[in-house]
């Protein structure tokens, strides 16, 4: 794997192989020294042009757990915000010696322009592209799914027939296209639910069904309930009415909890809008996987820092430690 | 200079000879002594191209284009007339504006140029510019355009309609309802959901074509329709035809060859206004150019500086420079397919477009003591599409590295050759080039 651009791009194995490898990255994670030395001497630079605290926090910590030199360049105050453009700043990183870079872009796409313009030899990760994809919130949520299911005999399971029913702004949603393809990759029944205004025109040819009615879904009793946060903006484009109506058609309010099975896992990539898409009471619920979400997204991350940037993909991701 | 050309396949498939005496057409039997003999042998011979949607940049945007280099790359693909969009800084909206690029194209030499004269003032689609002053200038302005913009407002659009009809111009509309395509990105279907670049819906054009034949047909004017796109556009087109509104339409050579599909690896190059669409649009308007219900090419040649193309998909400009690359375009997708044959090239690349836009000189082809604009083809020769191919300022291109059929060889603006040999020759006006020798 030269690039992690898009879940769509994965193969079956490629997807595993990944989820196996995070699963040791969180053995790691476990352990009182949480570091490896596999990437000693590489650079990983966090490209983000858009704020995002959380994501970018979280491929530093899965950077520096594998003994990398993390540098972060964001946008805001650099050169960047005085007009540099993407190439300009590609060809920068490429004359430092990046060795992978984590874009992330409000531009759909500019992942894989940066990859694929010849401006740089470095690995790219997508880490949020426009209304495009942000693959590794994908791998870390099929990677707590399965973790949920299987708990510690998870290695090797894909998630074979798996109901998982994601709720809420489809049209932009970036995590939404990017576990469509990935948990369906992986066995799962993937259904989309949503007012039409929020489904993409022309998605009947995806391998996914679709439909408007929440409370049909949660009777149908899913094993994952992935809810998506709401863009304040969206009203004002005439997207839906209003907050209240939104709430109250398409929210986890605490009536649809309480209807869903007790195994039912209840998902959101963050930050939550609590009371908006998400009650309170779902997202503090024992059914929530929030957190674990956060925790994984590490061990995920390293996963695919190691696989693009460890040379050979095909080792042990801890073979490192035998090292002095 | 007298010139003979010696065995050309004529559009219908006759050979002939061709002569060419004080920049006209002349029996070969009248000619005397040629000073210069073109062997035309397995060359089609077709009217000067006239392209009706040209973006020469100039003034305003030199950085891209200019009269001169645009008219280079016009002259380079076969071209002998240009009608330049008014989408200039200062607008063409002015008396002065479209007489200024009518000198600048007088001066180049390459192609006639024609200028397009705004319809609304600065294209903000608010009040209506000097239409009448520009009609009535020294560039007597005959086709209006807030190309790039729609004129949106329904009310403004039957105004323009009626207003032109005084002096029998056309009103060219670029049919795009901007509150349907905000943000828009590409075309709206499967493929822009799974690429997440904002959808760019076929019923924001087909919807503005719907209201303009309608108010054509009300008011009892002329419309021209810029660069169709859907297949849903061409049926209304032919809907209004068949009910008698005087409408007329053309297509791009890149919709008539290029589909969404080319947006797949976020190459800026493959982003256009309107937007590349689906293989059944593809098919539609291939269909329509050959009924009739499309009546013309035209290349929205949109030449564009390096930058504004090397960057994110989203952030990158619209448009791709077609000049140099229709004929062979049009070889491909209508010629080669079958069609189309070349007496219909002739119409829908020189003939129809001269006179939608009121150009004189190109009713007949080859009529004696008619203006010698002519271009000599070599429909059998295939060649890979290179920087080298272009000759504009702009190296915005879809084709480089795509092996297209077809190229120009000769080419005679009003007698004078501007390609000779499939070389650039430079115009009399032109003290820039630095192409071929004098």
């Amino acid at each position: 794997m030269r690039h992690l651009l898009s879940t769509a791009e994965l193969t079956r194995d490629e997807a595993l192989t990944i989820l196996d490898t995070a699963e040791d990255m969180a053995d790691v994670s476990d352990r009182e020294v949480k570091k490896l030395p596999t990437l000693r001497g590489r650079t990983v630079v966090n490209l983000f042009f858009e704020d995002s605290t959380r994501t970018r926090i979280s491929f530093e910590v899965a950077a520096k757990r594998l003994s990398a030199d993390v540098i972060n360049f964001s946008a805001k105050g650099s050169s960047v915000s005085k007009g540099e453009s993407l190439k300009d700043t590609a060809q920068t990183l490429q004359a430092m010696g990046a060795d992978g870079v984590v874009i992330r872009h409000g531009a759909s796409g500019a992942p894989h322009t940066l990859a694929h313009a010849g401006w740089i030899d470095a690995g790219v990760v997508n880490a949020g592209d426009g209304t495009h994809e942000h693959p590794t919130q994908a791998l870390l949520d099929a990677f707590t799914i399965r973790r949920r299911l299987h708990g510690a005999a998870s290695r090797g399971r894909d998630l074979d027939g798996v109901a998982v029913t994601i709720v809420g702004d489809i049209l932009h949603s970036r995590v939404a296209r990017s576990n469509i393809w990935l948990l369906t990759l992986l066995g799962a029944r993937v259904r989309l639910v949503a007012p039409a205004t929020l489904l993409p025109v022309g998605i009947a040819g995806w391998p996914v069904e679709t439909g408007y009615d929440l409370d049909a879904a949660v009777d149908a009793g899913p094993e994952v309930l992935m809810m998506l946060r709401v863009q304040g903006e969206r009203m004002g484009d005439a997207f839906f009415p209003g907050e209240r109506e939104y709430a109250r058609e398409w929210g986890l309010h605490p009536e649809r909890l309480a209807r869903l099975p007790a195994t039912t896992m209840v998902m959101h990539p963050g930050p939550m809008n609590r009371g908006l898409e998400i009650s309170a009471a779902a997202a503090d619920s024992p059914a929530s996987t929030v957190l674990d979400q956060v925790a994984n997204g590490v061990s995920v991350r390293m996963a695919v820092l190691y696989h693009l940037l460890a040379g050979d993909s095909r080792g042990s991701a801890l073979r490192g430690e035998e090292e002095p | 200079m007298n010139v003979l050309i010696q065995g050309a396949t004529l559009p219908d498939g006759r050979r002939a000879d061709l002569a060419i005496a004080d920049g006209v057409f002349v029996e070969p039997a009248e000619l005397g002594a040629p000073e210069r003999t073109v062997d035309a042998a397995g060359l089609i011979a077709l009217p000067g191209l006239v392209d009706l949607h040209t973006h020469l940049r100039e003034p305003g945007f030199e950085q891209s284009e200019t009269v001169l280099t645009g008219t280079r790359a016009a002259a380079s693909g076969g071209y002998t007339a240009v009608f330049a969009m008014a989408n200039t800084d200062p607008v063409q909206d002015t008396a002065g504006v479209v007489e200024q690029v009518q000198a600048l194209g007088e001066r180049a030499g390459y192609a006639t140029v024609r200028p397009i004269g705004a319809v609304t003032v600065g294209l903000r689609g608010e009040r209506l510019a000097e239409i009448g002053a520009m009609a009535a200038s020294r560039a007597r302005v005959r086709v209006f355009s807030d190309d790039g913009m729609c004129v949106h407002d329904p009310l403004l659009m039957r105004r323009a309609l009626e207003y032109v009809k005084s002096f029998g111009g056309v009103v060219a509309q670029h049919a795009q309802d901007p509150r349907l395509t905000a943000g828009a990105q590409m075309n709206e279907g499967e493929l822009s959901a799974r690429l997440g670049l904002a959808g760019w819906p076929a019923v924001a054009e087909e919807s503005i074509i719907a209201r303009d034949v309608l108010l054509a047909e009300h008011v009892g004017a002329r419309l021209h329709v810029c660069h169709v796109s859907t297949a849903g556009a061409v049926e209304v087109i032919r809907w209004a035809k068949a009910r008698g509104i005087a409408v007329t339409a053309e297509a791009t050579p890149h919709h008539l060859l290029l589909t969404e599909h080319e947006a797949e690896g976020y190459d800026p190059r493959y982003k256009v206004n309107p937007p590349l669409r689906a293989a059944e649009d593809v098919e539609a308007l291939r269909a329509g150019l050959a009924d009739g219900t499309i009546d013309i090419v035209a290349t929205d040649h949109a030449p564009h500086p390096a930058e504004a193309k090397e960057c994110a998909w989203p952030e990158a400009a619209n448009g791709m420079v077609g000049l140099e690359s229709a004929l062979s375009v049009v070889q491909a997708a209508m010629v080669e397919t079958g069609l189309l044959d070349w007496a219909d090239v002739a119409r829908v690349m020189s003939r129809t477009p001269a006179r939608i836009g009121g150009l004189r000189g190109y009713g007949e082809a080859f009529a004696i003591g008619a203006p010698a604009h002519l271009a000599l083809a070599d429909p059998a020769a295939r060649t890979t599409f290179s920087p080298a191919s272009l000759h504009g300022r702009s190296g915005n291109s879809p084709y480089l590295g795509r092996e297209l059929p077809g190229r120009v060889v000769h080419v005679f603006h009003g007698g004078v050759p501007t390609v000779a040999d499939g070389e650039l020759r430079p115009a009399p006006g032109d003290r820039e080039s630095s192409e071929g020798a004098a």
